[in-house]
């Protein structure tokens, strides 16, 4: 059954539609992560469910329970801020205690709850101090400390790990999937950082000018983005979208690629797969193939059930210590494979390249939508 | 090359840096002058003033003009001194500095952290009161004060004061308030804090280099104030700087120029103690470590 469901959401900003008729739920437990590049309505999809903005039509039920015209503080959420919002003028232990004091619950029941959060999060030596001694890192601690006091039904996260350096970032991240798998609380969670996405979500949201793109388990959304847009978004270095055309023989059917010089590629289809792009004979399409499955002929997937073999020109080798990043070219297109590292390649070569067509995807240029 | 003459270890620029200080210095003297001529002639007796050398020390030493000023100088038709205008301006000051400043902030507070549809227009129309001349508004003003009841008391003037603040308290509050990190508001609400609350807890514990700003530019300008005082001031009600005026412009007897010097010291020492004391509670950086950096 859905916690947090959001039907029909619209918002906008006097002519500005900023979101266009959102659906999203999410289980009792589970931690739903929106992402999409800036300026996608994202953050403002956030605030409506904290109700720090209204929303023009819809709703939004926390646990069965319709909260549109809930004050944010009668919802029963809580929320961790991109600056971490910590009151300059109090302690660590008066920002975790503030919520508790305004509803008028007693000191004594306060220092308890405070010092609780504190051992969880580790910041009991920082409860005196104010918000300017502390470090990043301590910071958002103390924001999420906050957020855990009021031990809420959901927790939204509005970027919180955009401000940390990139090593504390991965730190920080893995704390957050920490505490979600020990507490089991219902997470809400906004971010522009697809990796951060894949890594934490149970569901996955991705958006673009407010509009939902695909809703998805973070497999659904690696392996079977819905349109372009998606395929493009998510994974680093993103895939390979290659255009190319449909050439139906009988029952053979295969993708072609051109190349820059030489013969085009041809990627023969499985039969499945022939079936469903036979009656595109002639058409064009968009090949998207990630990088991982494109690889040398040693690394490739031994249990995929369909790996072509070609030859392609390589025109830059990229060593990146764990893999080696390869450049060709197809379709016109700089295409990326992803060798592993002591791959037997170098530059201005051609090198045998394995397709792993099992995670092979096409699209239609026209309407941007995933059609195989 | 350029970078070498910020640095300054030329032999030109150290030329160059003793003209500046010279030249500073000598502003400075210019200034400090006046302020010389007033304290020294305010306590030398009449007769030495008279001899003609307004700048050299006083040959005798005497506080009789700053008592006399102050309690017995023939003002106007009572010779009652400059103290009870001296309370009138206290009484009318105060309360002034005080109402201009809590609205001005609770309209910075409104106009950027509670926005509603028109709020720019609003505060245009505030800032708009910033650049309207006393004088257009002196009889309309008269003629409110009177409905009201409020003709020639200090009440009335507290009002016109208040009323002639509240663009420059709102101006510097709004601008303030606007760098103040709306996620903060946003915090507070989701912990449950309403409107005042927020206002009380979160945004005026970081105010106080603004409040001290708008307290000194109230404070000197409604104690500075003649025109209004003046107008609509009565004996119960006219302020300092109007009394002075009728201590040094009233005619008959002789010009006690060191008890008009005492005098003027008097009027402006409050404003110059504002200056200093809430001048020192001017800090900065009470926003460090609200939001990242």
């Amino acid at each position: 059954m859905a916690f947090l469901k959001i039907e029909n959401l619209r918002k906008s900003f006097g002519k500005v539609d900023v979101l266009k008729g959102i659906d999203l739920e999410i289980e009792e437990g589970g931690f739903l992560v929106l992402v999409g590049p800036s300026g996608c309505g994202k953050s403002t999809l956030l605030n409506t469910i904290a109700g720090l903005e209204a929303i023009s039509s819809g709703s939004i039920s926390i646990a069965g329970k319709v909260v549109n015209d809930l004050h944010p503080s009668e919802r029963d959420i809580a929320m961790v801020f991109q600056s971490y919002a910590l009151y300059p003028n109090m302690t660590v232990a008066e920002n975790i205690g503030f919520g508790m004091e305004i509803r008028g619950v007693p000191k004594p029941e306060r220092d308890k709850a405070i010092a609780k959060v504190a051992e969880t999060l580790q910041i009991g030596q920082l409860l005196t101090r104010k918000p300017s001694q502390l470090s990043g890192g301590q910071r958002q601690r103390v924001a999420m400390g906050r957020a855990l006091v009021r031990e809420p039904q959901v927790f939204l996260f509005d970027e919180p790990l955009s401000n940390l350096d990139a090593k504390l970032r991965v730190d920080m991240r893995t704390e957050i999937k920490r505490l979600h798998q020990r507490m089991g609380t219902t997470i809400v969670y906004v971010t522009h950082d697809q990796i951060e996405a894949m890594t934490l979500a149970t569901r996955i949201a991705v958006l673009k000018d407010g509009v939902l793109q695909q809703f998805g388990t973070p497999a659904e959304i690696y392996n079977k983005p819905a349109n372009l847009f998606v395929a493009d978004f998510m994974g680093s270095p993103s895939m390979n979208l290659i255009p190319a055309t449909v050439e139906a023989d009988g029952g053979n059917v295969g993708i072609v690629m051109q190349r820059d010089e030489g013969a085009p590629l041809v990627l023969p289809l499985a039969n499945g797969a022939a079936v469903n792009l036979a009656a595109r004979n002639g058409q064009k399409v968009v090949f998207g193939i990630r990088p991982e499955a494109l690889t040398d002929p040693d690394s490739a997937d031994r249990n995929a059930r369909q790996v072509s073999e070609l030859d392609c020109e390589i025109e830059v080798i990229e060593p990146a210590g764990s893999d080696t990043f390869a450049v060709t070219r197809l379709g016109g297109r700089e295409i990326i494979a992803r060798l592993r590292a002591d791959a037997p390649i170098s530059a201005g070569q051609t090198a045998r390249l394995a397709f792993n067509l099992d995670k092979a995807v096409i699209f239609d240029p026209e309407t941007q939508a995933r059609i195989l | 090359m350029s970078a070498e003459k910020i640095v300054g270890t030329g032999r030109g620029n150290r030329f160059l840096r003793v003209v500046l200080y010279a030249v500073l210095i000598l502003f400075a003297l210019y200034y400090l002058l006046p302020l010389y001529v007033m304290v020294v002639n305010s306590v030398k007796p009449l007769d030495e003033i008279r001899q003609g050398d307004m700048l050299s020390l006083p040959q005798i030493f005497t506080l009789e003009p700053w008592a006399k000023a102050w309690s017995s100088a023939q003002i106007g038709v009572q010779p009652t001194g400059l103290r009870p205008y001296f309370f009138n301006s206290i009484l009318m000051v105060v309360p002034a500095v005080a109402i201009s400043t809590i609205l001005g902030a609770l309209n910075g507070y409104v106009l950027t952290k509670w926005r509603f549809r028109g709020d720019d227009v609003v505060f245009g129309l505030i800032l708009l009161s910033c650049f309207i001349p006393f004088q257009i508004a002196l009889i309309p003003a008269a003629r409110i004060l009177g409905m009201l009841g409020l003709a020639g008391t200090t009440t009335g003037l507290v009002l016109i004061h208040v009323v002639y603040g509240l663009g420059f308290t709102t101006l510097f509050f709004r601008n303030y308030y606007a760098a103040f990190p709306t996620e903060l508001v946003r915090a507070a609400q989701i912990d449950g804090a309403r409107f005042f609350q927020i206002f009380r807890r979160i945004l005026l514990p970081s105010s106080a280099p603004i409040i001290v700003v708008t307290v000194i530019w109230q404070f000197t300008n409604i104690w500075n104030d003649f025109l209004f005082g003046v107008s609509f001031g009565d004996f119960d009600s006219l302020p300092m700087t109007v009394a002075l005026n009728n201590l040094v412009s009233s005619s008959g007897g002789v010009k006690e120029y060191n008890v008009h010097f005492a005098g003027a010291i008097l009027a402006a020492l409050p404003t110059l103690i504002v200056y200093i004391v809430s001048g020192r509670y001017f800090v900065r950086g009470l926003m460090a470590g609200a939001v990242k950096g």
